[in-house]
This record gives structure tokens, sequence and C-alpha cells, in this order.
């Protein structure tokens, strides 16, 4: 043995294992990810891989099989309730693993233990909200259920019956990049996974930007910046429908308007909020059989929401002795979630009502453990959340919970717009409910009566639920649990040492806006306020208004419907939005007076079609245009204190204000002498909007397409930028029916034709696979950009033999 | 002919190991051959090199065509900002071959004496 020699290269050796066995900052252990036979080579599936296979389960109780079709769509037919959601849960687990546990631990703020110390603050957030308290709370009544218990128990031992069999190589890539292992699935995972879509679509509220406008402005001038109506609303349930007198009241306390909606406060400041997406809307529509060519009803929905891969949606059909039900599911809930039956189809918008209130807390001492309310100090129960962090000792939080709920905000939590006060949040989705409940009946459901049956179990997040069935009936409710609320109620942060401020119940489930079978033949919604002024309740929400317009002004000119044309429909570029605005930039500029570049912009607004297409330079410069406007109306009075920037009021406020108003007391930049006129503002607005319209047509991103950019992410994001699709071609955006913008869209396009053999359309920005390194994990991107779609092949008795099959996966029982 | 031996032994448990053992069992394979089959260090640090840098690339070679190159360029644009699967193919064979190299070369040491290694 040459011994110097020997511990030389074995020190090289072991080091160079060691080295290649260690992450180094973001980057995987380089030895283990490339290796072939461990590493991510294991990911990348071959592109004519066989999905056929036979499985063998204790938990089962009978037979089943899984027949995929050419795009992967599984049709599972089993013989009964349990071994369907067993081998939901098994495909779930199976296709999507990595975003199930991913989303899962997010919504239990969970993250610092997958990336580290950059989440802590998100992770606090999550549990100073409740998630977890609201999960739990779910998972209470989940499991009393019968119909749920049975649903969730299967969907979670099918789950783990795959991570049981999952080697270390096959783990999803994302789990080798950022180096960690699932975790067993459970119940509550279902119900994190429930809570998290309910805090994308009702979470969004401005009661703290608002209070802490109140320091500039009155609460009348707050209701001109932030109406509650607007000029432009076409209701989903039509303007002129008289309500019934409402059967509840909430009573406003005692000097509410003097101490609660003028005082001034002088602890809050203003800051640029980090504003929850606005764009999370949605279009759905269903035009009765006298509106249709086939005489059948159809029913369209296409839920817009964050853009990414995997995808949040996994299609597919379930059979069993007492349901088939064919749309998309959830990668970690049990169910179809959107879709249709043998009798009826299904879907939602998101109704956007504000669901949830703050009340300033006032706490003995700094131990957080009694607050004082109804003349007393009361304990407050403390929760100890442990947040674990990657590579750092874990982080430890208490949170406070009152009468109303968490404390989120306090000393060892702030915001500049909370300062160092103790804040509890009232939000619904704390309270018990089932919301998997209204699916278990919905995918059985058969005609009007079931789905009105099904949907009553759904408190939160509020939908726009749009039915149509078979028989001919087409309906749609706004369902969900809204506090009842006194005129104005809620809309800034509440005085919560009583309990006078308390939400005084919840607005009868019956009075809910509605629509069933009405004479205009058709029902819809696109996250529109649900009803015009005469509706017996204070309704406070985040609505959008164009979408709806143009979708009603358009239905209520079709007739002989057929699904091609829904499908033009939901493709529409038009921008009804522009519409308004454009009339105004053209009104109110003097084409004479301007420069030879604005004068060039200028003419592309007037030769605009308004159609926001691709190749559109005019939509750009719209956009841009109307961005420097907002700048020169708002700014000058929303920053007024401490130099803060506020987001500024929705952009329908101002299209609505400049329409009715052309000396709208806005339009003065308070910080001149002059008094600015409508021209003016919109002469100085264009002038501004010009070295950036220069600068992107120097770019070559003037092009609307180029501009917008529209890209599916990875849910890691600009981590794992090769994992998304960039630059996709489809043009629409805001306020458009087509409302893909940069990175959120149509989520799932579906158009159901009841005939008596249901038709139905369907496409969706992903792929059945969550995984990069499949052809299927993208697959129907370039469907979805082009506008086009897939017939679905609804799977009938008999058809196992059929050349649709591609491939069977049986499962038995040991 | 023992540079050929060592060559085949150590690619084939290599990948053989690689189906029970994490990865850098690829290191232990290479020490023991080397220990094990008479050669020159130098001579060990080639075949070795060389028996997995072929054993890798090969096997993710396969792998690639199979995939058709999906998976591999979005890795290679994600690690060194290219579109080349090729780069990401060499690396993932140098990798290989540098550690069963040097792991080689240290069971060769192990077993020759100062006369027989010149």
């Amino acid at each position: 043995m040459r011994l110097i020699p020997f511990l030389i290269s074995s020190a090289v050796t072991i080091g160079l294992v060691y080295t290649l066995n260690t992450r180094i900052g973001p980057a995987p252990a380089l030895g283990k990810f490339l290796s072939p036979q461990h590493g991510f080579w294991q990911n990348a599936e071959p592109a004519d891989k066989n999905f056929s296979e036979e499985l063998r389960f204790p938990q089962l109780s009978g037979n089943a099989n899984v027949y995929f079709d050419e795009r992967l769509v599984p049709h599972v037919v089993a013989d009964n309730d349990a071994d369907a959601y067993f081998i939901q849960g098994y495909l779930h687990a199976k296709f999507r693993l990595w975003q199930m546990e991913f989303s899962t631990h997010a919504a239990a703020g969970r993250i610092s233990e997958i990336i580290g110390e950059r989440a802590v603050n998100f992770d606090k957030e999550q549990r100073r909200i409740g998630m977890v308290f609201a999960a739990e709370n779910m998972l209470k009544e989940m499991e009393v259920n019968e119909f749920t218990k049975l649903s969730v128990d299967n969907y979670t031992k099918g789950v783990n019956a795959y991570i049981e069999t999952l080697a270390e190589s096959e783990l999803p890539i994302e789990y080798k990049i950022l180096g960690y292992s699932p975790e067993k699935w459970n119940n509550l995972k279902t119900a994190l996974f429930i809570k998290q879509m309910t805090k994308t679509l009702a979470f969004s509220v401005d009661d703290l930007p608002l209070t802490a406008l109140r320091k500039v402005f009155s609460d009348d001038q707050i209701e001109i910046l932030y109406p509650q109506l607007q000029d432009s609303l076409d209701p989903i349930v039509p303007k002129g429908t008289t309500f019934a007198p409402p059967a509840a009241t909430a009573v406003a306390p005692v000097g509410a308007d003097s101490v609660y909606l003028q005082k001034k406060d002088s602890a809050l400041k203003m800051a640029l909020m980090d504003q929850p997406s606005k764009d999370n809307g949605s279009n759905n529509w269903a035009v009765s059989g006298a509106k249709t060519k086939s005489g059948a009803p159809i029913l369209c929905n296409d839920p817009h929401l964050e853009l990414s891969l995997p995808a949040i949606w996994y299609e597919m059909q379930i059979t069993t002795n007492n349901m088939n039900a064919y749309g998309v599911s959830f990668p970690g809930i049990p169910g179809v979630v959107i879709g249709f039956n043998d009798s009826i189809a299904f879907g939602f918008t998101n109704a956007g009502r504000d669901v949830r209130d703050f009340y300033e807390i006032k706490f003995k001492d700094n131990t957080k453990k009694q607050y004082w309310f109804n003349n007393e100090w009361r304990d407050a129960p403390q929760r100890i959340e442990e947040i674990k962090v990657k590579g750092k000792p874990a982080v430890f939080d208490t949170v406070a919970y009152t009468v109303f709920g968490p404390v989120t905000y306090d000393e060892s939590f702030t915001t500049p717009l909370t300062n160092k006060k103790a804040i509890a949040t009232r939000w619904i989705a704390h309270d018990p409910s089932n919301e998997l409940l209204m699916w278990h009946y919905l995918d059985r459901a058969k005609n009007y009566d079931d789905y009105y049956n099904a949907i009553k179990y759904f408190t939160v997040p509020a939908q726009n639920m749009i039915f149509a069935s078979k028989r001919g009936d087409i309906a749609i409710w706004q369902q969900g649990h809204f506090p009842l609320r006194w005129n104005r109620q809620g809309l800034y942060v509440m005085p919560g040492q009583d309990s006078s401020y308390m939400w005084q119940g919840i607005i009868p489930p019956d009075e809910n806006p509605h629509q069933v079978n009405p004479e205009r033949g058709f029902v819809s919604s696109a996250n529109q306020r649900p009803v015009d002024g005469t509706y017996p309740y204070f309704i406070p929400g985040g609505y959008d208004v164009y979408r709806g317009l143009e979708i009603n002004r358009r239905l209520a000119k079709m007739n002989g419907i057929t699904t091609t044309d829904m499908q033009q429909l939901q493709n529409v570029n038009y921008n009804p939005f522009a519409e308004v605005v454009t009339k105004l930039m053209k009104k109110y500029t003097n084409a004479s007076s301007l420069s030879a570049d604005e004068k060039r912009f200028f003419e592309m607004i007037q030769q605009w079609d308004l159609q926001n297409n691709i190749n559109s330079k005019a939509a750009t410069v719209f956009q841009v245009w109307f961005d420097s406007l907002e700048t020169k109306i708002w700014y000058d009075e929303l920053t007024q204190q401490d130099s803060v920037v506020y987001a500024w009021p929705y952009e329908n406020t101002l299209a609505d204000a400049l329409t009715r108003d052309s000396a709208f007391s806005f339009i003065d930049d308070i910080n001149t002498t002059a008094k600015e006129t409508i021209y003016d503002v919109f002469a100085a607005s264009l002038k501004a909007a010009i070295p950036v319209l220069l600068q992107m047509e120097k770019e070559g991103k003037l092009e609307w397409g180029a501009h917008k950019n529209t890209t599916v992410y990875h849910m890691l994001k600009d981590a794992v930028m090769p994992f998304a699709r960039k630059g996709l071609a489809i043009g629409g955006g805001k306020h458009i029916i087509n409302a893909a913008q940069h990175s959120h869209g149509p989520s799932w396009r579906m158009i159901v034709e009841l005939t008596n053999e249901t038709d139905a359309y369907v496409v969706y920005p992903g792929g059945q696979s969550g995984n990069p390194g499949s052809k299927y994990y993208d697959l129907f991107i370039d469907t979805w950009a082009a506008g086009k779609y897939y017939k679905a092949w609804v799977m009938k008795k008999g058809e196992e033999k059929n050349a649709k099959v591609k491939w069977t996966m049986t499962f038995k029982k040991v | 002919m023992k540079f050929l031996v060592a060559f085949i032994l150590t690619a084939l448990l290599s990948y053989a190991a690689g189906f029970y053992l994490p990865w850098w069992s690829i290191a232990i394979v290479a020490f023991i051959v080397a220990a094990a089959v008479p050669q020159k260090p130098w001579k060990a640090f080639v075949s070795a090199f060389l028996a997995l840098f072929v054993l890798w690339v090969g096997l993710a070679l396969y792998i690639d065509m199979e995939n058709q190159h999906i998976l591999s360029m979005k890795i290679a644009e994600l690690l060194f900002k290219s579109h080349s699967h090729a780069l990401i193919m060499s690396v993932t064979g140098l990798v290989a071959a540098l550690v069963a190299g040097f792991a080689a070369l240290s069971g060769a040491y192990l077993r020759v004496d100062k006369k027989s290694a010149v």
C-alpha cells in the first residue's frame, strides 16, 4: 500500500462524494440529482410510456378499472363509491403528488419547512388568519357526515397507498430539486386544500386600506371612490327584479354614524397594500333550449385563476353504482368539482362578496391572555404555533383567539396599516361547514331540486352556481353564507370591545340572489354585483363589471345557438371597458394640439376595432394611456399622507365617474394652483405615456401579445422558469370575456350541451401529468391558447374495448 | 485485458448497485474493483473513469431518447442556462467518472506497493 497517495486520493474521493451529495444554496445535490438511476433522469418519462398496470390493494372492497384515453384522462369504473374515491386519491397522487402536498403545506403555513427562512412571514400570516383552525373546524363536519367521511377516508387511503409504493428514485422532480420527501396524506389536508381555495376566493377585503383612507377622506368621499353600485352594472339578477321584503334586518348600533363611519383614525397609516388579486374572476352562463339549435340547454363555464403548472385541475370521469360524473377535480379533494353527469351540468364563478371583517381588540396586557369584552376581561385562548424552518431552529408564534376569531395583527405581527394595534379577524371560513357534501350531492344530482338541495351545504367561498339539466331547466344561485350587515357595516375596522358591532346573523339563504328559468332564456354571471340597489341587504364586495355586461349583451342577441357559437363566445377578445374609455379619450383629446408622436398613438386609438388581439398595437397603447390617466387623476389625492401610495380605486369607478361628470372633482391636480380640466388631464396623461410607448416600440413590445406575454408559471415561479410556458399566443385580457392576462386567466373552459347524449367540449392550460418530464405535462396549453377544445369522451358501460381506451389500470382486492 | 475486465466489472457492478444503493455506491464499486484487479493506479483511474462515464452517459442517453429530450432540455436550462441536452449529459457523465476515477485510484493505491507501482 502506498499510504500518502492512498490518503490523498481517498480524501479527494470522499471530498467529491460529500460535495456532490450536499445541497449548495438552492441547487440540488448534484451527484444524486444527475444520477440516471436516482436523480432527475428518472423523471424523464418515455414519450410512449405504457400506463397500463395491474394493482392490488387490501383496502379495496371490490374490483375496479381505470381506462385512460389518449389525453391521459382517466375514466374510473368502480363497483362502489369507496373504491372510486380510493382510486381518485391514488391517481391524484400518482400524477400530482407534489402539488397536492405543496399547496396544503402552504395552506397550513408550513412552507418554511421546505424553502427556509424567507417563507416565515408567509407561514406566520397563514397561522394568524386561522387557516388551520378553519380546516380543523371543517374536518369535524366532514367526519360526522357518513357520505363525506366515506369519501375523504377512502381518498386519503388511496393517496397513501401510492405514497407507500413510491421509491425514492420515483419522487416527483420538485422533491429532488428542493431536497425533501412527501409525508403521509390525511383528511385534514383535504380540508386545508378547500380552505386555501377559500382564501384565494373569499378573503380579499379592503377594510384596512379603507380604514387608513379615512385619515384623508370622509365616509362620503370614500363612497365616491369605492362605490357600492356601478353605473354600468348589469347584475346577475336583472335590474328591475322585485325582491321580497327582507326576512331579517341588521340594526346599526347607536352612534355608528358618528363614532364608526366618521371617526378619524390617526394611528393607522396609509401604505401600498399587497392587494389580494382582483383577477380571480370567472364566467359562466347557461342558455335554455329555446335559444339553442338542438333545443337542449347549453351550460358554459370558465373559471379564471392564477395559471399554474402543474395545472390546478385534473380531468376525470368517475362511474360507480350511484354516480357517473365527468369534469375536473382538484388534486387534494375527492369528487368532480366542475362538470356534468347523466342528467345535469354545473359550474361556478366567484361571488366576490366580503365575508371577512376586522375588530380592534383591547388586551389587558401584553401577555394577550385577556381582552376587554362586554364590560369584563375575557380569557383569550392561545394557540402556540410552531413554524419549522429548513436549516434553522423553529420559530414560535402565539395567536390569541377572541369571540370574533384569531387576533391576526398585534405588536408581534404588524403591517404599516395596522401599526401595533391588536386586530382580530372575523371570517366566515372559520365557521363549521362541509362544502364537500355539496359536491357529493351535486355529482349525483338528477334535476333542479337535487341541485337546490345540494348547494345549501355550501357556506364559503360563496359562488355563483350555474345549473342546466336535460329536463330543460336552467338556474343560477349565488350561494354561500353572507353576514347580515347594517348599511356600511364592516367597510372599516370595527370596535371589538363589545358585541354591538358583531354580525347579526347571516342573510337567509333563500333570499340569496338567484334566477330560475328566466324569460330571457339565459342565466349568467361574471363576478359582477349580483343585484341592483333594490336588493334589501347591504352586500359589499369586490365586483367586476364589464365581462358580465358583454356576455349578457351577446347572449341576448343570440339564437339557434350551437356549441361552436359558445366556443367562440368564450374566446371573444372584444374589450368593453375600452369601448367606454376610448369614447372619453376621443371626446376629450384635441388632435390639433398634439405632438407628432402623440398624434401617431392617438390615431391608433381612433382606428382601433377594440379587439385585444395578439397583434393589436392599439390595445397596448390604450392600456398604457389608461394607466397614465389613473395616475394623473388619483395620485395627488391618494398620496396626501406620508407620500405613500395606495392601490387605485376600481377602473370602472373612474370610467363611470368621467362618463357621468366631466367636472369630476378628482380631475384637478391639488398640487397646482391652476384648476385642471378633463381636457388637460387627458392631454397630460397621453403625454406622460409617450416615453413608455416609445420604449416599448423600440423593444418590439408594442403588440398586445408581446406586451402581455401570457405565461403559465410553475408553482415555484421564477425558481424553475424552464418548467413554465412563456409567451403564449393568446389575446384577451382584463375586462374581456377571454380573460387571459399575463399569468391569470381561464383555468378550465367547458361547454356542455345537454342533449340526450351529452356533448361536451373542454380544455385547460396544462396537462394531466404534473411531471415536467412528461409529454402530458403541458399537452393542452397550445390548444387552449389557440381557443380550441377537445371533445370530451364520456365513456359508457360496455365501452371497455373502445379504440379510445389507450391504457387500462386494473385495481383488485388482494 | 485487465483494463477491460476492470472497465466492465466497474460498469456492471455500479449499474447493479444503483438499483439498491445510493448514487455514491459507484465510488465503493470502483474502489473494490480497483483493489481486486491489479492495474497500475493511472490505469485503474482511467478504466473506472471511462466505465462510469460510459455507464451514466449511456443510461442518460437511452432515457433521453425515449423522453424525446423533454426534461434534459429543461434541466440544462435550469442548471446551466443552456438548451443543450448534450451538455447536461456530459456533465452527468463527468460527475460519475470523476468520483469513480478517484475511488479507483484509491483502491489501486491500497493494493500496490512501491515497486510495482512504477
